[in-house]
This record gives C-alpha cells, structure tokens and sequence, in this order.
C-alpha cells in the first residue's frame, strides 16, 4: 500500500485497533500448564490511585494486574511508550519515575501511586525536541523506531547518573568520586538495558556521545 | 497473569500480618516476581507491596561496619558512598547485575530472594521441574544444561542461582536480618540459601510470613584486595557463566585473610573455608591461588553439556585473586 493509498485521517493506530476489535480474545495466548494453587478470584477489584505524568496530575482506576506500561498506554493514550518484550529485557518501555530510569512493563501501576513519571511525550515534541531526540536525528540513530522513545529517556536518565557520578561495571575503580567521564565503554555498558534489533548501536554510542561532549561529560 | 489481589504494607508488623494469609507474596521492586508472575510460574493471591516501608538507608554501624535497609535499590547501594570506599566488592557485583533500568527497581531484599533463571523452571511449558512443581521430575537433566550448576546438585534439581550481589555478600561474610510472626532473627548469608537437595522447591531458609528488612556488613579489611569477575556469554545485561569474588587481606605481602565465593555454578554462592585457609600466612602468589581454586571445586560434577565451567571457573578464580592482589 502506498501512501496515497491511505484515506485521510487513517492512522497505523486506528487501522491496529479496529483490526484488533474484531480479532478479539483469540489473540491471547492461552495459559500454560502451572504449578496447583488455590482458586483465585476470577477479577479483583479496581483501585484508584494517581499519577503525575509529563507534570500532569492523572486519576486512574485500574485492576492490580495493569502494570505502569498499560496505565500509560491504554489508560492515558500515552503511546510513546512501547511495549517490546512485555518481561524486562528490551528496554523499550523505559520510562523515568521520580528520576530513575525503569522498566514500566515489571512494574504494578498500583506500586506508583503518587508518583512523578516523565514519559517521551514529557521528554520533547516535534520542534522542541530534547537535545538528545535530536541528537538521535542528526546521527541517525535508529532505523525502525520502535525501541527509540526508550533509547532516549535511558540516555536522558544516564546523563543525570553521570553527572552525580554514578560508578558502572566498566568505570575502572568504584572508589573513586566525583563526575563519570562518558568514553564510549561506559556509554556501550550503560545503553545495554535497551536492546535495538535494527542494530543500530552504533549511532545510538554517537548521539549520546554528542550530547555527552556538548555537557562536559565526554 | 492470574488475578491477584494489591496491599501496601503499612509497617513491618503489617507486612508480616499480610504475608501470612495464603498465597501472599511480599513485592518489592517487582524485577522478578511480575517476571514469573506473568509466565504464570508463580500464582499470587495477594501481593504485599513493601517497597515503600522505611527500610531503604545505607548506614555505618558502631562496630564499624555497614547496615543495608532491604528496600534499598540496588543502583543507591552500588553507588553509596560507605559502599564504594569500604566494600568495593559489593558495589562491582551489583553493577555487573541486570541493567541501569532493573537496578534502578530492584531491592536488595528481592535481590536475595531471585528465583533460578532455570528455562525450565522459567517456562510453563515445560512439565518437568522439581523447583515448580514438586515432584515432577528434571527436565534439565539430560536437557540444555549448559547454564547448570557444577557443585552442590541433586538428582532432583541442577539449577543455580541467580545473583551477583549474593556472591559478594557471601564474600563479606553478611548476615540477613529478617522479621516474622515470632520476632527478629539474623541469617548468617552461607545459611540463607540452601542447596536442593531433594526440595529444590524451597531457596532459602526462610519461614512463611517472614520478610527480610535488611543486611548486615561486618567490618572489613578488604576494601583494598577485592575483585569481583564475572563471565557472561555477552559483555553486558546477561547472568554468569561463572563469577568470583575475590577478596584479600594482604599486610607486609602475606595474606591475613582471604574470602572467595563463587556465582553461576550452584544453587547459592558457594563457598569453601579449606580453599580460603589455604591462602593464609603465605605470600599472594599464582601457585597458592591455583591451589586455592582446586579446593574451590573439588567435587565438582557437571551436567552433559556444562564441563566447560570448571576450567572456566578455575582459570577464573586464579584471574580474580590475581587482580584483587594487585598481580593482574
């Protein structure tokens, strides 16, 4: 389908949930064979709890199963924030809570009452982009997309770490203090909690070294 | 994930009442427990979050060692200062754990409490895992074992365990403090985690209820000898192959004191006091290491596809006192 091919005002995301309407409960996967419990309840009950999201304060109510990725996602329309692996190992959901850098989707919604969340919407928008979103432009620093909004809130997230001084499993002596010196090493060690299937690695070291070098870091 | 029902623990006493009704779970950071609890390895019925209890500070003691709250994050214990400048160890190992974002969750009570990274135990799919459901036998026996342990197995159970920090933690000789429905007690960490025998369902010596609220460092003389290696099938973000901690007390350049605990090759970090005495009252030199590392793996006994780990671990814990005694 080229692009003249798509009516005005389609989107790739009104198309995906439509399609994904119709299909319906089949999609889910039905569960694997576990080890004997007690019978849970079917449904547990909502609770309520609030967020602060982007510097907007949320009221939510969801099931204790949602986790802070799909509070943000279907909860809030916050789509920014990717789902990859749904376990902990891509990196793609990476959002920053009260300044830390976290995996949302291993993370309870309900864990995060009260909570300061900054997501890739809170980061920058088209013509205010954070100066590593455009970084990650003028170096080409992804093919895909799709692990991007979690490449730079890490790498937003890792600048903080390393101005504070913030040691990693590369810096030569934990004992030393002061500011971290960014070689491209520790850039390598401390990126590697967002994996890239496009490979894009290489560029991803150059945009954060940019930034890295424009703070003094580098 | 099967449906569970959410409390945050109000106090310790609290979180214990709570943790005594069935199916409950204590939830910290989450890393783990959402992990399994998504794969349906683990079923709660109640999640206890203690995340939030006060139990998060890093501080010396009188004595002059260091006293770690349970709900501190791994990334603030890694990079405290008390813990860079007196037990290096333990900063290096946590920081060769996981990523920034998952030591940025993950406390060191959970941490304590890593279930294996066994694919079978890991993945429903499988029938066969002891650990998951008692009695239905070991499907990594004779599986892909590559990842397996070399020391302390059963016939009932080859996993490991997964932990960094634990490594370092056996090496500085910590205890873990824990509260339950009968008080306090202190776990000395060599006894906090068991081998599987043949109830591999059970990791730890902890009792239903009883929730870990902190650990302790007693004094140390090896901030200036220590080396942690770990080796991993990628350079970073992967659980050992083998790692070591490495430990020395060397004065006038003869050792008065050594420590050495392995990771990746058993159920819990695995020590062996015959290895460590023999480093004692000699000069740190290669040949002392090399006979400490025999005695560190004597009785070892692979699995089909892991043999590799006991030249590996060998030439690792000789790399590892080396670098610790400023040789390497």
């Amino acid at each position: 389908m080229s692009h003249s091919d798509v009516p005005a005002g389609a989107t790739r995301r009104g198309f995906l949930q439509s399609a994904g309407a119709l299909a319906g409960t089949p999609l889910m996967a039905a569960p694997a064979k576990a080890a004997p419990v007690a019978p849970a309840p079917s449904v547990a009950a909502p609770a309520s709890l609030t967020l602060r999201v982007n510097g907007r304060s949320q009221l939510l109510h969801v099931e204790p199963r949602v986790t802070l990725l799909d509070a943000l996602r279907d909860n809030l329309g916050l789509t920014g924030t990717k789902k990859g692996c749904d376990r902990g190992q891509c990196g793609a959901c990476t959002v920053i809570v009260d300044g830390r850098r976290i995996n949302s989707c291993l993370s309870l919604a309900l864990a995060h009452d009260g909570d300061d969340i900054v997501t890739i919407e809170g980061i920058g928008q088209p013509g205010h982009l954070h100066p590593l979103q455009a970084a990650f432009v003028a170096e080409d620093a992804f093919q895909c997309g799709y692990c991007t909004p979690g490449q730079v809130c890490s790498a937003v997230a890792l600048m903080e770490e390393a101005r504070r001084g913030d040691r990693s499993s590369v810096t030569p002596d934990v004992r030393q203090q002061g500011a971290t010196a960014l070689s491209d090493a520790e850039i390598r060690e401390r990126m590697s909690g967002n994996l890239c299937r496009c490979g894009a690695y290489a560029n991803i070291v150059h945009a954060v070294r940019l930034v890295a070098k424009g703070e003094g870091l580098a | 994930m099967t449906p569970f029902a959410y409390r945050r623990a109000q106090s310790v006493d609290d979180a214990v009442r709570l943790g005594m009704s069935p199916g409950a779970h204590f939830l910290g950071g989450g890393t783990n427990l959402i992990d399994l609890a998504k794969g349906g390895v683990v079923q709660p019925l109640l999640l206890v979050d203690v995340g939030r209890l006060p139990l998060a500070d890093v501080a010396a003691t009188p004595e002059g060692g260091v006293r770690i709250g349970a709900m501190a994050r791994n990334s603030d214990v890694a990079n405290h200062a008390l813990i860079r400048t007196r037990y290096p160890l333990l900063s290096q190992a946590l920081l060769a754990g996981a990523s920034a974002q998952l030591r940025n969750m993950a406390t060191v009570g959970g941490n304590l409490l890593q279930r294996t990274r066994c694919p079978y135990f890991y993945d429903t799919g499988f029938e066969h895992c002891n650990k998951r459901v008692p009695g239905s036998g070991c499907d990594a026996i004779g599986g892909i074992n590559r990842n397996h342990a070399i020391l302390g197995a059963s016939a009932a159970c080859i996993a490991t365990h997964p932990s960094d920090m634990c490594v370092a933690l056996a090496a500085l000789r910590a205890s873990v403090r824990v509260h339950g429905p009968r008080g306090e007690r202190t776990i000395a960490l060599a006894d906090f985690h068991r081998l599987p025998g043949d109830t591999p369902q059970r990791d730890t010596t902890l009792a239903q209820g009883e929730l870990i609220v902190g650990v302790d460092l007693p004094p140390s003389r090896f901030a200036d000898h220590a080396h942690y290696l770990k080796l991993r099938d990628r350079a970073s973000y992967a659980f050992a192959l083998v790692s070591v901690a490495a430990a020395l007390d060397v004065r006038d350049g003869i050792v008065q004191d050594a420590a050495i605990a392995l990771g990746g090759v058993a159920h819990k970090p695995w020590r062996v006091a015959q290895a460590e005495a023999r480093l004692v009252g000699r000069a740190a030199s290669d040949d002392a290491f090399r006979e400490a590392a025999e005695l560190m793996l004597q009785g070892a006994r692979p699995a089909s596809q892991n043999g590799f780990k006991v030249e590996l671990a060998r030439r690792a814990i000789v790399r590892a006192l080396q670098v610790a005694g400023g040789q390497a």
